[in-house]
């Protein structure tokens, strides 16, 4: 008599599942659009400060996940692949964004500064995976000290290099300016409406996250590279079994791994400055983005930066003083619910 | 076969043998110490290793026996000196409730501990390399956090005007009390975790740390073990705390920045953490260096010197100095003795 009932329930339990949650997640979506596209009465002006505000933390929030992505999509590849958790993946996000400001300053290209970082951090990356990481295969804990002694001393070196203070990679022209957005923030007396503005430049280093992360991952599952790091990832012994160069496919990815840091570095420095510390911070985020969205995957890493992206600027307009409680959270409770990240395999 | 035993005691011995002549030696020349030492050796060498050592210690008592390498035994070494200023008194013009030491040092303690349970609680969750991780994120969280807030850590500046407390009659503050202070309590810390990990509780720790699935399967509360593990190098890394709030007599967000808490790291290593010893070994060797590199690499690269040490060390000898030791010490007793031949 009961077990009827329940036994039914366990078979239709999935789809009735997932429709409430897909429910759930398209009234959430109706929801924000609607906060973002409606014009906002007064009472929810006065909740939440103002609509610009709002919208614009929304914005900051999406596009400083762009830079995160970046970052930490080079650092889960590294990861994912060679089991070799880079701590010094911070430092080549500021070694890159210092050359980043060398070869923009001396050459007055930008470009050429963003390209420059790439191709530097690119065969740093692949210097450090032949002469370090290689010669400690397989032993984690060993791989990750060095790395913090490899942060330790490149800080130091940084610091003497280019002192404390803090620099701003000009941006080109076309770069610069803003974007009229088609959301209202206020209507005036007279009826006019108030349009948002935001920086392009903002736009575009979003635009360019999104289109590197989709190159990852075609990469990663249409490519032949992409068949043989996901094979590595899978079972690396197998994999130098049928006849592949690993050494090589590791050079590889390290190399794309860490460009991607050096690549983030200038964009970001435009965006933002360089300075030290900023390594630290860099490291942090790439840390907490990997572990909330799981090890090894770029889909991962875009959720999750997305979710540290947004909680960090909301939390740093709307409470100012405990806005960090929200990363914390967010990683508390993706490791209570799924210990192995958001996308991440279990083990 | 049964689970490998790491100590060779044999219940006879008595008291003073089991102690071994070693201990006693370190013992009777650390207590001899301040006859030899000035003042600044006293405290900014010998003070600091000890107090360095002790937040070592939880490392090692973590990493060591439990498999676990925690890099934010800073940040719990911080909570208690926050705690400190806090509850106690400090000059800042923000908090400080005026309390007792004597109240408001277990307190401290108390609530560093129940920092380092809930951290490990949440590491615990997942294993090896993901400690670290998380660890490593929660220190710098906890870090930029202090930062940040006004309310309750009073921001960037954080708090000064922390004094040692003075009662018995003797001014703690002083270079020879000061010393014995962080003597005392570091000898207790490393007596507390030898004879726990002889222990019914340090055994099952690494006998989790060797087999988890083993240990679960012999029915074994594996996560509840490694928190309660968690929950003492929470009390030894608290009272380091207390001491380093005195020691520097104020607290800020710098006091448990990453550098801090990756030194923490560094001296555990250097030292090795095989052995409670290793991490008071390694605190002596990189307080010597952070404080007399300056002479030979000029004021500002001593970073890179003690990450180059570092770095060789780790490639070296993963065990630290205490590797080093182990493999020496055949090589000095006897030729046949040498491994390999």
């Amino acid at each position: 008599m009961l077990d009827q009932p329940s036994s039914s329930s366990l078979s239709g339990g999935g789809t009735t599942r997932g429709q409430a949650w897909g429910l759930v997640g398209l009234l959430a979506a109706a929801v924000m659009a609607w906060l973002v596209f409606a014009v906002w009465p007064d009472w929810l002006n006065a909740i939440l400060i103002s609509k610009k505000a709002f919208v614009s933390a929304i914005l900051n929030g999406i596009t400083l996940a762009g830079l995160y992505f970046l970052v930490a999509s080079g650092f889960t590849l590294i990861f994912g692949l060679m089991r070799n958790v880079n701590l010094a993946h911070g430092s080549l996000y500021l070694l890159g964004a210092y050359i980043g400001y060398e070869v923009t300053n001396r050459t007055g290209y930008w470009l050429l500064g963003v390209a420059a970082g790439f191709a530097v951090l690119a065969i740093v990356g692949v210097v450090m995976q032949v002469f370090v990481f290689r010669r400690l295969e397989g032993d984690d804990l060993r791989q990750t000290l060095v790395s913090i002694g490899i942060s330790i001393v490149a800080a130091d070196l940084m610091l003497a290099v280019w002192a404390g203070g803090t620099y701003q990679i000009t941006t080109p022209e076309w770069l610069d300016g803003a974007l009229t957005l088609p959301i209202i923030t206020a209507v005036r007396s007279n009826g006019v409406s108030v349009f948002l503005t935001y920086p392009l430049y903002r736009v575009v280093v979003l635009a360019a996250a999104i289109i590197i992360g989709v190159g990852l991952w075609l990469m990663l599952h249409k490519t032949r590279v992409g068949m043989m790091i996901r094979a590595g990832v899978d079972d690396r012994a197998m994999l130098q079994a049928s006849g592949v160069n690993v050494h090589a496919v590791f050079a590889i990815v390290f190399a794309v791994g860490a460009g991607l840091a050096g690549f983030a570095g200038v964009v970001g420095g435009s965006a933002l400055s360089v300075a030290p510390g900023e390594d630290v911070r860099y490291l942090l985020a790439s840390l907490v983005v990997v572990i909330v969205g799981g090890m090894g995957s770029i889909t991962g890493a875009a959720i999750g930066a997305l979710l540290i992206g947004l909680a960090e600027q909301i939390g740093l307009v709307y409470f100012p003083t405990y806005g960090i409680v929200l990363t914390f959270v967010i990683m508390v409770v993706t490791l209570a619910v799924r210990p192995q990240g958001i996308m991440g395999k279990a083990r | 076969m049964s689970l490998a035993i790491t100590t060779n005691l044999t219940p006879q011995q008595n008291w003073l043998e089991r102690l071994g002549a070693g201990h006693i030696i370190l013992a009777v020349a650390l207590v001899l110490y301040p006859l030899v030492a000035s003042d600044f050796f006293l405290t900014q060498i010998g003070g600091y290793s000890l107090i360095f050592g002790m937040l070592g210690l939880s490392l090692m008592l973590l990493a060591g026996y439990g498999g676990m390498v925690s890099l934010a035994q800073i940040t719990v070494a911080g909570i208690s000196a926050y705690a400190i200023a806090i509850l106690g008194n400090n000059n800042s013009n923000i908090l400080g409730f005026g309390w007792p030491w004597w109240l408001a040092v277990p307190f401290a303690v108390l609530a560093a501990a129940l920092a380092s349970a809930l951290i490990g609680w949440i590491s615990v969750r997942t294993e090896g390399i993901y400690t670290i991780m998380i660890t490593l994120a929660i220190a710098t969280a906890t870090y930029y956090f202090a930062q940040q807030n006004y309310a309750i850590f009073n921001g960037h500046s954080g708090y000064a005007g922390i004094r040692a407390p003075a009662f018995w009659g003797i001014g703690w503050r002083d270079a020879r009390p000061f010393y014995y202070l962080c003597l005392g309590l570091a000898v207790l810390s490393y007596a507390a975790v030898l004879y726990g990990s002889r222990s019914t509780f340090g055994m099952t720790l690494q006998a989790i740390r060797d087999n988890p699935r083993r240990m679960r399967a012999l029915g074994y509360h594996v996560t509840a073990h490694k928190v309660f593990a968690w929950l003492l190098a929470g009390v030894i890394a608290g009272l380091a705390g207390v001491l380093l709030v005195w020691f520097n007599g104020r607290v800020s967000p710098g006091t448990i920045g990453v550098d801090a808490a990756i030194d923490v790291l560094i001296i555990a290593v250097i030292g090795g953490l095989r052995h409670p010893i290793g991490p008071f070994l390694g605190a002596v060797v990189v307080v010597l260096m952070q404080t007399f590199a300056i002479d030979i690499v000029g004021a500002e690269r001593f970073n890179t010197l003690i990450g180059m040490v570092f770095l060789v060390i780790v490639f070296v000898s993963p065990d630290g100095i205490l590797g080093l030791w182990g493999r020496i010490k055949p090589h000095l007793a006897q030729e046949s003795l040498r491994p390999g031949q």
